[in-house]
């Protein structure tokens, strides 16, 4: 009986320990709900994500393409950088891309993509990014996901409220940050005020082949056009853009140009301005910028330089531009799914000034106005504002919204994401990020139907979030969830060169378009070869132009002599595979420059200017293959001076 | 025998389906292609299943010194396929057309089923044939030139049914749609023989049986 009841005991304690192993768990309680977290993110081995995400690569002047909500990346798109990876503003069909009013430029700062609408919702056709340093606007194509066209932009200095689209891409509206003599000439700095203007330029999209072309610029006062968002819905038609240094001070901004109490939204009837054009309206002005189209079919890009713009005064077209003073130098310009509101985000503020669409046409229609500057009205601040959101965070940036009525707004000085509810203004949640997040993005997040089910965070400082990496390191993001009442992080992950601006869509609006191979039957690059058999090699002065095919695993021709020094050779290697992700790469040995990529139909020109006299070996730079390593070639470089004729083989 | 002769006349039409649709299809899957290329076996040549699963096919094959795949000019089988089943279609519709003239009995039909089940045999020993050749007879220079774990040199016949693992690729060889339309044809020709046979043995019954009850009447 005794034994019995130890072992009772024994058995009851037993139990306490395992029960009592409860309240510990609950730090593993944690740990479910970050598997919970997990399974919210993870996606398996072989399966896909749910939405893209075009990721700007600010100072890598790339665009980078990732997974939602797994935050995997996928490609890195070149857009303004060279990019040796693929030979992008290397090979000499991309390097007129990056030609410019200045000469070719190898870089630029990306920041703000926009995918493509209609009536108001995604459409996948494009996106569209700016550059911002050299003002350029880029379209890449959402079935290649390649750059196809770069136009510059004139008069414009900080292409920074850019690149947005209006809700049926009529516009591409690029605005700039700088203001700038125009036309540019030599003045002093310090006769800024009153002198320097605001180009504001709306480049039409083509409804066929989105091609892009600078219809007009309104010449706006020198303040600085910060941000920008189109009207839609019942404000279609309009463009709004933040201002700051309405002051117009030219140094030392950081002080100078935060004086003002308020600076300004600026409002753009577009529509009325666009009638004002077609009906013979604006001043044609001289200048000087760079229109480069790359063709799908040539490979290849091709470099206009435009000399005119039409300019417009907008005091020439009444009732077209209205100011509508927001507080504290606002950052962020964004307008609700339903186009009704206007966000200003004061970024030396704690609150957003939110500002109604229809009060701002009521005031209009009944001219109330608060005096003008250069000649706009000025619309009372009480009459536009619809409501102020009483944050607590402090310097508010950027909102996107869900569809459901609510909007998120980043804060980057006290680093956190506040959810708010539209037209009550009240703050509803509000979630920490790490560190001091720029922008927000919620796939279809401006536009009228946003997919309300992540939000990404990126951040200007990353700090302790991953392994160190030294004193430079990539940018963090955090995902969260916002399918509830409260957002949850689910995932935090590093980025590539720091991103401003997203945009993000469903993955199936674009995965059936995405193209696995160019068509070898419809290349009309002028150097291709379509047959190995016409694989040649030409002689024309000192320019040797090799015609050359690569099916794995070899190239055609492999053996080529007759090339001397002195000579510029060119290498157009024309990829004859027909099968998805076989790319075939080249690079020569002490060749001035990088390799190329060439896709499956395509064909790739690279230059060399032997220096040495030798037998120089390339190589295919692309596993492709099990023989990958075998393929491979030699070209002899004679004395230039030499008597020996060109010739070439293969297996010979 | 209306009935009969009916499905006797429709079951070679089957056959037709073949000028559109694939007698035997082969697919080829492998780790690096999740998406597999495929061949589909038509009478007058072979296509690939997508645009260009030929061309893909013949560039892997070119590693173990496979011949290219053979284009409906190299084989005179793609062009005498067509006319044989041209023939056999004819030929099927005119037999159920004189059963429905009582001019011929079933057994015909079950002679025309017989007739093109020898040539269907044929035709298979034929295409067995030639996946041997194209399976063995390799290019003494080939790349890569793989032995059997007992030191015979690997062959790579594509198996004329079901499914085999060749190095990196799942191999899987079936009938298509259009053998299938073919093999429904040649069954409604059976159905064709076994109905007319009864409705042709009943018939002269049925006659004397009449005679019969003529006979009690009086």
């Amino acid at each position: 009986m005794r034994k019995l009841n130890y072992f009772f005991g024994t058995l009851m304690g037993l139990t306490l320990l395992l029960f009592g192993c409860k309240p510990g768990g609950d730090g593993s309680g944690n740990g479910a709900l970050a598997s919970s977290a997990a399974e919210k993110v993870y996606v398996a081995p072989g399966e896909q994500d749910e939405f893209y995400a075009f990721l700007s690569g600010g100072y890598s002047g790339n665009l980078t393409v990732y997974g939602l909500p797994s935050g995997r990346m996928f490609k890195e798109i070149p857009v303004f950088s060279q990019f040796p990876t693929s030979g992008y503003g290397y090979s000499e069909e991309t390097k007129p891309m990056l030609n410019t009013s200045h000469g070719f430029i190898p870089w630029d700062d990306l920041h703000h993509p926009d995918i493509s609408q209609t009536n108001g919702e995604l459409d996948g056709r494009w996106i569209f990014v700016n550059g911002n340093n050299t003002p350029r606007i880029a379209r890449i194509s959402l079935s290649t996901f390649e750059t196809e066209e770069i136009i510059e932009i004139p008069n414009s200095a900080g292409n920074h409220s850019s690149a947005f689209i209006t809700e049926n891409t009529e516009y591409v509206i690029a605005g700039t940050r700088f203001a700038v003599p125009v036309p540019q000439r030599d003045m002093p700095i310090n006769e800024y005020k009153g002198n320097f203007k605001g180009a504001l330029s709306f480049i039409s999209v083509n409804p066929e082949d989105g091609r892009l072309d600078l219809k007009f610029q309104v010449m706006m006062p020198g303040f600085n056009y910060d941000l920008s968002h189109p009207g839609r819905g019942k404000s279609h038609g309009w463009h709004f853009f933040s201002t700051y240094n309405t002051e117009e001070a030219n140094s030392l901004m950081e002080v100078n140009s935060s004086q003002n109490d308020k600076d300004f939204i600026a409002a753009i009837n577009w529509k009325k301005i666009e009638e004002f054009v077609n009906n013979g309206g604006g001043t044609k002005m001289a200048t000087n910028y760079a229109h480069n189209v790359y063709n799908e079919e040539t490979h290849t890009g091709t470099s206009t330089m435009v000399k005119e713009v039409l300019t417009v005064d907008p005091t020439e077209v009444p009732g077209a531009v209205f100011f509508l003073p927001t507080p504290k130098s606002p950052h962020g310009c964004d307008v609700d799914p339903s186009g009704e509101y206007i966000i200003g985000a004061g970024k030396l503020s704690a609150d957003l000034t939110v500002h109604s669409f229809t009060k701002m046409l009521e005031a209009i229609e009944a001219e109330k106005f608060d005096g003008e500057a250069y000649g706009i009205p000025i619309l009372k601040f009480e009459d536009v504002m619809a409501g102020v959101v009483k944050s607590g965070g402090l310097g508010p940036l950027h909102t996107e919204f869900d569809s459901s009525g609510n909007a998120y707004t980043t804060f980057f000085i006290s680093s956190e994401v506040v959810k708010w509810k539209l037209e009550t203004w009240e703050v509803v949640d509000r979630k920490p990020t790490f560190y001091s997040v720029g922008h927000l993005m919620i796939p279809g997040g401006n536009s009228r139907k946003p997919f309300g089910k992540y939000v990404v965070a990126m951040n200007k400082i990353t700090k302790d979030r991953y392994l160190p990496t030294g004193p430079e390191m990539e940018h963090s993001a955090q995902i969260y969830d916002i399918s509830g009442e409260k957002m949850e992080l689910i995932y935090d992950f590093p980025t590539h060169g720091e991103p401003h601006y997203a945009a993000g869509c469903p993955a199936d609006l674009l995965r059936a378009n995405s193209k696995k191979i160019y068509r070898l039957d419809e290349n009309k690059h002028p150097y291709a070869v379509t047959s190995p058999d016409q694989a040649r090699v030409e002689r024309n002065g000192n320019e040797v132009h090799i015609y050359m095919s690569t099916i794995r695993s070899h190239f055609t021709p492999d053996n080529i002599e007759g090339v001397k020094v002195g000579d510029k050779v060119y290498f157009h290697i024309t990829n004859h595979e027909q099968d998805f992700d076989v790319p075939h790469g080249f690079s020569m040995l002490g060749q001035n420059t990088s390799e190329i990529l060439v896709m499956p139909g395509q064909t790739k020109t690279s230059v060399w200017e032997p220096k040495q006299v030798g037998v120089w070996p390339f190589y295919c730079t692309d596993f492709c293959s099990a023989l990958h390593q075998e393929m491979q070639g030699y070209v002899r470089v004679s004395p230039a001076n030499a008597n020996i004729d060109l010739s070439w083989s293969l297996g010979e | 025998m209306k009935k009969a002769s009916f499905l006797m006349m429709i079951g070679p039409l089957f056959l037709l389906g073949l000028y559109f649709f694939p007698l035997w299809n082969i697919m080829l899957g492998a780790p690096q292609y999740p998406e597999p290329l495929g061949m589909n076996i038509h009478i007058d040549g072979i296509q690939g299943v997508n645009e260009f699963d030929i061309q893909n096919i013949d560039g892997l094959n070119h590693y173990i010194g496979m011949k290219t795949l053979p284009k409906s000019e190299d084989m005179w089988e793609f062009s005498t396929f067509p006319l044989i089943i041209g023939g056999m279609v004819a030929l099927g519709v005119l037999v159920g057309l004189l059963g429905y003239f009582k001019i011929l009995s079933p057994n015909w039909f079950v002679g025309w089923f017989i007739l093109m089940s020898i040539l269907g045999v044929l035709g298979m020993y034929d295409f067995n044939a030639w996946m041997v050749d194209y399976g063995t007879n390799l290019d003494p220079n080939a790349i890569m030139k793989l032995a059997n774990p007992d030191g015979t040199p690997m062959t790579y016949k594509p198996p004329l049914f079901g499914h085999v693992k060749m190095l990196n690729f799942d191999v899987t060889s079936l009938p298509s749609s259009g053998a299938w339309m073919m093999f429904t044809g040649m069954m409604l020709t059976v159905l064709a023989f076994l109905l007319g046979r009864k409705t042709w043995k009943s018939k002269p019954k049925q006659a004397k049986l009449q005679t019969m009850k003529v006979k009690v009447k009086k």
